[in-house]
């Protein structure tokens, strides 16, 4: 996976002494780096969850209890890959036991950071990773109003938010994320977005062809731009069975206005506030209390302070 | 504060010397209390708004201090203007004075002052002001809760944080326009009206320009005029 960060720098482009081109030469490579989760071999073993906070350094916290198999009802600042469980009834009578893993989607065009208002608090890579930078970040919050899958969480001790880095650390030196490389049924995988992309079409393809899976699908939401994990779903028409896969999301409209055009107008408001005052005084100047102009007071001692 | 306690006040009848108490002690403690902790809240927030303006924050610690203390300031600004709604919002009741003044109001903003039916207290404007100050910090303390504590908004109720984002930022850039006004007027535009709200007192020919009936209460102690 080398290539796929700094390393790619390192290909050859020319070679002394040598006939003809440089061997690749002229080949392009895919820098997007893709997670890609099929829900329909993944058995909720959690390993990814430990996997996670291992790598991370974080300690395992208290599990909540919520009538299903989930670790707590949602992610945290300190727990950001979380399976989700959902005991989904099926039109035919039916229960499926759906899991998806729930982590930061990576968005191409995130909301998060369209909304956050601190200088370089969040980044998004070339490889597509979308990061935040705790030593930027005032910790306004304005990143979960942007964020259409509810992903960044606060951290009250420090007063910074934290998601998931689709491991940035050791993808940047040629590993997996730690997630890919726990688990154990191989549901999920990592690479460029092109072989992910091709790898779930024909997961989902296997799923309808073969195993009677008729809405088998890819998850890779195009509202958002598309995604950086991309899900192969037994029933693509219904992601929300998925513990709330949410079925089109893109960046809130008023986080869109807000941080669009009513910064403009909000902006050229104050603006012609302050030039409309000076305006004003230009052409009418200050009203002087004028002593003299008020003669028939009888009772005027002192003049202004 | 009612006029009746400008009276009642040490300075008997409200004169002395050719000038006349307008704001007591405590209304100027708290007009300033106000002042400040709007200014704090506008310089933040205007960090906040927009990348342009993030450098202000570094004015005040940097964004991590400002965010820290902008609601906290926030709340102060609230309690400053809900005393101030204690104290003035019976000074700040339309009456028909003002209405008969409003209607003319080009005269004033023409500083043509002469031309205008004389008024209490406070004028149209100001009593707009106070009003759009005191409805504003409302939204902007209510909204400004949902921004503060925005991960305490369930998921299924996510259109309460654009909604708050919505009013605080609606609310905020209304109050703002009315503070460049304020501002103006208290500082350049009407002569004397930032000393009276430093040291309390104008002069009588102040009063009398500007509040005719104000002036004629508290010099004359008659009942309030309609």
């Amino acid at each position: 996976m080398g290539w796929l960060m700094s390393q790619a720098t390192l290909a050859i482009r020319r070679i002394s002494g040598h006939p003809g081109v440089a061997p690749g030469d002229g080949v392009e490579r895919d820098y997007q780096v893709c997670k890609l989760v099929d829900t329909t071999t993944c058995i909720g073993c959690k390993a990814c969850e430990v996997a996670c906070l291992e790598w991370n350094g974080y300690e395992f916290s208290d599990t909540r209890f919520d009538n299903s198999y989930q670790t707590m009802p949602e992610t945290t600042w300190k727990y950001w890959n979380l399976i989700k469980f959902n005991e989904h009834e099926n039109s035919d009578g039916t229960v499926s036991l759906l899991m998806r893993k729930d982590q930061c989607m990576h968005c191409a065009d995130p909301g998060c950071l369209a909304a956050c208002p601190a200088d370089g608090a969040i980044v998004q890579y070339t490889n597509g990773i979308v990061d935040f930078q705790q030593q930027n970040c005032i910790g306004c919050g304005y990143c979960v109003s942007g964020c259409p899958f509810d992903i960044p969480k606060f951290n009250p001790a420090t007063k910074k938010m934290f998601k998931c880095t689709l491991c940035v650390d050791r993808v940047s030196e040629g590993l997996e994320p730690a997630c890919i490389k726990s688990c154990p049924t191989g549901c999920l995988h990592f690479g460029t977005k092109e072989d992910m992309t091709y790898l779930a079409e024909s997961r989902a393809t296997q799923l309808r062809d073969n195993f009677g899976f008729e809405k088998a699908g890819v998850y890779d939401p195009p509202g958002v731009g598309g995604t950086g994990v991309i899900y192969v779903l037994h029933d693509a028409s219904n992601p929300e069975a998925y513990g709330g896969l949410p079925k089109d999301p893109h960046i809130p409209w008023v986080v869109r206005f807000w941080k669009g055009p009513a910064k403009w107008i909000g902006n050229l408001a104050m603006l012609g506030g302050i030039v409309g005052v000076t305006l004003h005084y230009l052409r009418f100047g200050p009203k002087e209390v004028d002593a003299t102009k008020h003669d028939d007071s009888t009772d005027e001692k002192g003049g202004r302070p | 504060m009612s006029t009746s306690q400008v009276i009642s006040s040490r300075r008997t009848a409200g004169e002395t010397g050719g000038h006349i108490l307008r704001y007591t002690f405590s209304e100027r403690i708290h007009h300033w209390l106000a002042a400040l902790t709007y200014i704090y809240c506008l310089i933040t927030g205007l960090a906040f708004w927009s990348p342009y303006m993030y450098w202000l924050a570094t004015l005040v610690g940097g964004g991590p201090t400002a965010r820290f203390w902008h609601p906290w300031l926030g709340l102060g600004f609230t309690l400053s203007v809900f005393w101030m709604y204690k104290m003035w919002h019976r000074d700040m009741q339309t009456t028909d004075a003002d209405r008969r003044w409003s209607k003319v109001i080009k005269y004033y903003i023409e500083n043509q002052d002469e031309k205008l039916p004389p008024i209490g207290r406070f004028n149209y404007g100001q009593k707009l002001f106070f009003w759009l100050m005191f409805y504003g910090v409302i939204l902007l303390v209510l909204s400004g809760l949902g921004l503060w504590f925005v991960e305490s908004i369930p998921w299924s109720l996510r259109w309460l944080r654009y909604l708050a984002v919505t009013v605080h930022v609606v609310a905020a850039l209304a109050t703002i326009g009315a503070f460049i006004i304020h501002v103006y007027m208290g500082t350049a535009m009407v002569r004397g009206g930032f000393t009276s709200i430093i040291r309390g007192e104008v002069t009588t020919t102040w009063a009398r320009t500007h509040h005719r009936l104000w002036y004629e209460q508290v010099t004359k102690g008659t009942a309030p005029q309609k």
